[in-house]
């Protein structure tokens, strides 16, 4: 398998592109940006565990299969059943996700993957990250959307709030910016006043250099010139002021900066959040208060809701659209750690402005014959039922005013669920 | 100043953390060939580098309630760090950074397992500091830097922060755990793609029983211990996709419980014998010690895995055939290789200086840069190569330069007064300095505008500390500097 790095120095020669001229960008972005629609790719990791998260409550396979881990009934937080009768709750701790449920701005999609689902971590982010199966490799999903848009790409037309820039984001000729803290994305001088001004005029001619014959000089440069092309829309998301509490941890902060950057118009059309800790191999405790996938559920309630609300609040709501995925499920037998393995399909999010909420797909029968046809591994594991390239291609045809065929190099659209 | 010796420099940053100009002109003194056997055969050579710890003269460190290395996080980070500044068995070290990500092993889920302290003691303590002579996971490291492959991954096996890491802790006969029988085959052998899923599913049956066990109480006196647990361990044979004796046999024979250990030790065996084991290590040393950028050399690679079978996983013949490889010694691979975070902090602190600097100015300087030590992302490492570097690394990386430059201001302008008569000379007095790659004619003239920017040249002592800080943080700051 290639790896990040392996993709990144095949491609670098495409990381001659050029950044606009700086006092251009703010026209640009509200050239590109017509819709002001935004995305916000959401990845748990780990591979999330789905039926910790939506329960199939009243199934005695559930309770079978997972003596410990099984949510009681009377604890889920019932959302109704899905096309095939199955009643569903969620977990407990998601009292923001059922208002915003509710609300009908929120559609779970259930049993999404692929055939012959991998169950390697790694291969398995690369597989959702580049939306292929037999050969995760090269430019992610979202990067090849983002090399559709009109060129020169505005350097903040993609902003990761994670300190790697994602597979999903990496894209041939446009460049994402890695932004974990907006605090921290200012420059420092040793020298104060003018000096500092001379300091910056240097390093912007120095990094301003892109020798072709040197494209990992060239590729390094790259990201120092993005840096200084965008170090001053940044700082004015330091000034935001939310409209809802965020919780204190990384990922609260992180969806905070997004809506911050949204609210300050600065030009981004799509945003890469992460909340990890789902390899729940022990002590996934879900029926503790302070067990491990409790406050996984709790972090993701939180900021959720917060982010929701302060949007909501901004009038900011209707532009965006939040779309969650993990590498896999997890395995359906709990295993002696009071933990789960890793498995198959898992269930994705989605919650947005336009969003049709609801429940999509149908829940697995966890009968644990070697014939059930929604089971796979020998009935251990959840088997897919929605592609999830049919997810994103709605995505892109429907939200993002893109085309799934092109970007996807097939078409899935029609076994999309229509969530949006 | 002597003339630079750029192949004891390319050495030392890559088989080392760079080096001061002291010492670098102490191993050109040496010569290549007996520099690099001091950089090898480094046995020999005492390792007192722990006691120097607050002596003047060295990096320091901050002590908050005492210094406490082997039971909290902060302070291992801290003596690592200056451990990569002053040890003088730089291999090793850079080994043991080498092993600490490929076999990735992070803090924080071991801390949320059995807390901060005993989580610090099973990464980073020291047998001769620790109550009950814990040997943490670094030491480990540093044990087998240059050791036998096969022998380390028996005592990663072993590993009680390992054996919580990947949950074989809790690998028993009724419920096999395939955490680390996976990542076992994965990522520290074979590789991904070499092997069917039941592999995984039969590896993890090879390992129950594989457990923990605390010995000696709760307290300091007390440590977690590998535990091989009999009656956990599932006795029915085991079927792999590959051979796992020499004779061909791919079956791990029914083993009575007491017998049963020797599963474990017969599929190590096999994964490290594998045909996809040896050149995997050794794509990853040569990326690792030679050159990230170029199309690597292939007839070096396949010797490197040649040797690997030939001395039966030995890793230090290895490394002898690759410092001594036209590719590693050839100009071409100079400067082509990312650094890594701490390498990149190390070599900064060497060659910009670090008199009145404390290493705990690093760590969250590192945490933004995307390596904090014993927090790797996850146990396949940090993404390496042109993944350190984005938008905001790059930002965190410039601004670790202006904060050491600042810090140095005064011993820079100390040190370049003697010599430093212009702003041409000082722009060539700091290149030399950082032992910098030269820098294209725009760039060198970008750094020579600034050494002229602001009030005309006098060589005043104020004018000369914010010029020089001014210069070497354009310089460590620069995409150039970010190669070793």
């Amino acid at each position: 398998m290639m790896t990040r790095r392996e993709f990144v120095r095949g491609g670098i020669a495409a990381f001659t592109f050029g950044f606009a001229a700086p006092e251009f960008l703010s026209d640009l972005a509200r050239a590109q940006d017509t819709a002001r629609r935004n995305l916000v790719v959401l990845y748990l990791s780990g591979g999330n565990d789905a039926l910790s998260m939506i329960v199939p409550y009243n199934d005695p396979q559930y309770r079978e299969r997972r003596p410990v881990l099984a949510i009681p009934a009377a604890n889920v937080l019932q959302i109704g059943t899905d096309r095939a009768s199955t009643a569903l709750g969620l977990n407990p701790r998601l009292t923001g996700l059922k208002s915003i449920f509710d609300a009908g701005r929120l559609a779970f999609i259930q049993r999404t993957g692929y055939a012959n689902s991998s169950r390697s971590h790694f291969q398995g982010t690369d597989i959702w990250s580049t939306a292929n199966p037999q050969v995760p490799q090269g430019a992610g999903w979202l990067g090849r959307y983002l090399d559709t848009i009109p060129s020169p790409a505005d350097p903040l037309v993609g902003w990761s709030t994670t300190r790697d820039v994602p597979r999903l984001l990496l894209a041939d000729r446009v460049g994402v910016a890695a932004i974990p803290s907006v605090a921290g994305y200012a420059l420092a001088s040793p020298n104060p006043g003018v000096d500092a001004q001379f300091a910056r005029q240097a390093a912007t001619r120095i990094a301003s250099h892109v020798p072709v014959d040197m494209p990992h000089l060239a590729f390094v440069n790259a990201s120092a010139q993005q840096a200084f092309a965008t170090l001053d829309r940044v700082a004015q998301v330091g000034f935001y002021r939310p409209a809802a509490a965020y919780p204190n941890n990384g990922f609260g902060q992180a969806l905070q900066a997004v809506a911050g950057a949204m609210a300050a118009g600065v030009g981004t059309r799509v945003f890469f959040v992460q909340t990890g800790g789902y390899d729940t191999h022990a002590g996934q405790n879900t029926n503790q208060a302070n067990g491990s996938y409790p406050q996984l559920m709790g972090t993701l309630n939180d900021g959720l809701l917060a982010f929701y609300t302060d949007l909501v609040r901004q009038g900011l709501f209707k532009d965006t659209m939040i779309l969650q995925f993990s590498e896999f499920g997890r395995r359906i037998n709990e295993n002696a750690s009071a933990g789960t393995d890793h498995g198959a399909a898992s269930v994705m999010m989605v919650i947005g402005g336009d969003v049709r909420g609801g429940i999509y797909g149908t829940a697995a029968n966890l009968a644990p014959t070697p014939d059930n046809p929604t089971l796979e591994n020998n009935g251990n594991d959840i088997r897919y039922e929605t592609d999830f390239r049919s997810v994103y291609a709605r995505v892109i045809d429907n939200w993002l005013g893109g085309n799934s065929v092109q970007v996807l190099g097939g078409d899935f659209r029609a076994a999309a669920p229509p969530f949006v | 100043m002597a003339p630079r010796d750029v192949l004891i420099e390319h050495l030392l940053r890559r088989a080392g953390f760079g080096a001061s100009p002291a010492v670098i002109e102490a191993y050109a003194d040496m010569g290549y060939a007996t520099a690099l056997d001091a950089l090898i055969n480094y046995e020999s050579i005492f390792d007192d580098v722990d006691t120097k710890i607050g002596r003047p003269g060295y990096v320091l460190i901050t002590a908050r309630a005492g210094f406490a290395p082997t039971t909290n996080i902060t302070d291992a980070r801290q003596r690592w760090l200056f451990r990569m500044v002053h040890t003088e068995r730089p291999l090793q070290e850079k080994m043991a950074l080498f092993w600490h990500n490929h076999f990735a092993t992070a803090f924080g889920k071991i801390a949320g397992a059995v807390g901060a302290t005993e989580a610090t003691r099973t990464l980073a303590a020291k047998p001769s500091e620790d109550a009950a002579g814990v040997k943490g996971q670094l030491e480990v490291f540093r044990e087998f830097a240059t050791g036998n492959f096969r022998d380390l991954l028996i005592a990663m096996a072993r590993d009680p922060a390992m054996l919580i890491w990947l949950d074989g802790r809790t690998n028993v006969k009724a419920r096999p755990q395939e955490n680390f029988a996976r990542e076992l085959m994965e990522l520290f052998t074979m590789g991904v793609g070499t092997f069917p899923e039941a592999d995984v599913y039969a590896g993890a049956r090879v390992f129950t029983g594989w457990n923990l066990a605390r010995v000696g109480g709760n307290g300091a006196a007390g440590s977690f211990v590998f535990n091989y647990n009999a009656n956990q361990h599932d006795t029915t044979a085991k079927e792999f996709s590959f051979p796992i004796y020499r004779n061909g046999g791919r079956t791990i024979p029914s083993r009575a419980g007491a017998a049963g250990m020797q599963d474990g030790l017969d599929l190590i065996d096999a994964v490290a014998s594998h045909p996809a084991t040896g050149p995997r290590l050794a794509r990853k040393l040569y990326a690792f010690f030679v050159n990230e950028v170029d199309p690597p050399d292939q007839a070096l690679i396949a010797d490197l895995a040649r040797i690997y079978y030939a001395s039966r996983f030995e890793i230090k013949p290895m490394l002898v055939r690759l410092f001594t490889a036209d590719a590693f010694t050839s100009s071409a691979s100079f400067y082509k290789r990312y650094s890594w975070p701490a390498e990149f902090v190390a070599r900064a602190l060497h060659e910009v200086g670090w008199a009145g600097f404390s290493v705990n100015d690093a760590l969250t300087p590192m945490v933004t840069m995307g390596q904090q030590l014993f927090e790797p992302p996850d146990v396949a490492g940090w993404d390496l190569g042109p993944a350190w570097f984005t938008s905001g690394s790059m930002v965190a990386r410039m601004n670790f330069a202006a904060q050491l430059a600042t810090n140095q201001k005064f011993e820079l302008r100390d040190q370049a007064k003697p010599v430093v008569k212009s702003p041409e000379s000082l722009v060539s007095w700091a290149m030399d300095r950082l032992t910098a790659a030269s820098f294209p004619s725009d760039g060198y003239n970008a750094l020579l505008d600034y050494a002229r920017a602001g009030a005309n040249w006098t060589g005043s002592d104020t004018q000369l500390a914010t010029k020089a800080s001014g210069v070497a943080h354009l310089i460590a700051g620069s995409a150039h500097y970010q190669f070793v």
